[in-house]
């Protein structure tokens, strides 16, 4: 099915697309059909830069167990940075 | 008849007089009048694979075209951006859906070629889209493939800004075939049964199959979900289909 579930987020940063970096503003976080990876749904990540069109995205599809790694790591990591850098 | 076909890229005005973008796939030389076909694309969007299904229609001697559903959100942007873009904005509004549909149906029947009959067929959401259709214009066929939000809810949370569409049924305008996985969750085997009951207390006609072994989603021919066995007798069921009520 197409679910739609959907959380947005406000990101600052930057994203590596086919052109190039580009700074991204907003972040889709999603779990419907992938494009591209050969599952019938994924976490789908979207790096966004909206104000400079569509084609600003970087796209990531990941199975569930993997995408609760990812989120796993990222925390983990931030959890380790020495005090006073974030 | 000849197997060779045009397809090609078209502009269309759809809803509220935009522009938009359609694929158009042709018998080259069909040597009779022959009915028309809208492909309602999927939420992934205006995909190869959507365009491949035109192609399909033409080569059985249908003129089709799949409206660009996304071309306003995102002008000439692979199907895969727009379809980012479109669905973080909760999907493509009903009331736009049958303008561009619409759209669709004026420029087949205005082909040369045309017989003035005109169906519509949809997949995933375009499975309800197509119903949506079929409720809201006159047409002589509309396939519904496995489309979820017929009947019931999106799940809460959903950025999906649609509603369900079952309480129209009394208005559908045309034959309806539906092709359903068993497997599918949405619709589910309960949903498709509660379709299939307010059709046939609308007194309306329509042909119902319901797929063992497949689930969403089975016509999709590049995803796991695919399931040929489903698919191909669905394909036949569709020509059938259109043979009874487009010629």
């Amino acid at each position: 099915m197409c679910t739609y579930v959907t959380e947005k987020v406000a990101v600052s940063g930057s994203a590596k697309g086919p052109d190039g970096w580009f700074r991204v503003t907003d972040g889709s976080v999603y779990f419907d059909h992938p494009v591209h990876a050969p599952e019938d749904h994924t976490l789908n990540i979207d790096f966004l830069a909206p104000a400079q069109g569509a084609a600003a995205r970087v796209a990531v599809e990941l199975t569930a167990e993997s995408a609760r790694a990812l989120a796993k790591a990222i925390e983990a990591v931030l959890a380790r940075v020495p005090p006073g850098l974030v | 008849m000849s197997d060779a076909i045009i397809a090609e890229t078209v502009m269309i005005t759809g809803h509220g007089g935009d522009e938009i973008e359609a694929y158009s796939a042709r018998p080259l030389d069909p040597g009779k009048q022959v009915g028309g076909v809208v492909v309602i694309h999927h939420m992934p969007g205006y995909d190869p694979q959507t365009k491949e299904i035109a192609r399909t229609f033409a080569v059985n001697g249908y003129n089709a075209i799949v409206p660009n559903l996304y071309w306003r959100e995102a002008p000439g942007a692979s199907p895969d951006d727009a379809a980012a873009v479109a669905r973080a904005g909760g999907g493509v509004p009903d009331e736009r859906l049958v303008g561009d549909v619409d759209a669709g149906i004026r420029y087949l029947n205005a082909l040369a070629s045309a017989n003035g009959k005109v169906a519509t067929i949809g997949y995933c959401s375009g499975g309800r889209q197509s119903f949506l259709a079929a409720v809201s214009l006159p047409l002589d066929a509309a396939v519904d493939c496995y489309g979820a939000f017929v009947v019931g809810d999106p799940p809460q949370g959903s950025p999906l800004k649609v509603g369900p569409l079952v309480g129209k049924a009394p208005a559908l305008s045309c034959p309806l075939l539906g092709l359903f996985g068993a497997e599918d969750k949405y619709p589910s085997p309960e949903q498709v049964a509660e379709l299939e009951e307010a059709l046939k207390a609308a007194g309306k006609a329509y042909e119902f199959h319901v797929y063992e072994n497949a689930g969403h989603a089975f016509f999709s021919v590049n995803r796991p979900a695919y399931r040929p066995e489903a698919a191909m007798d669905g394909w036949q069921k569709i020509f059938a289909f259109f043979g009874k009520h487009l010629s």
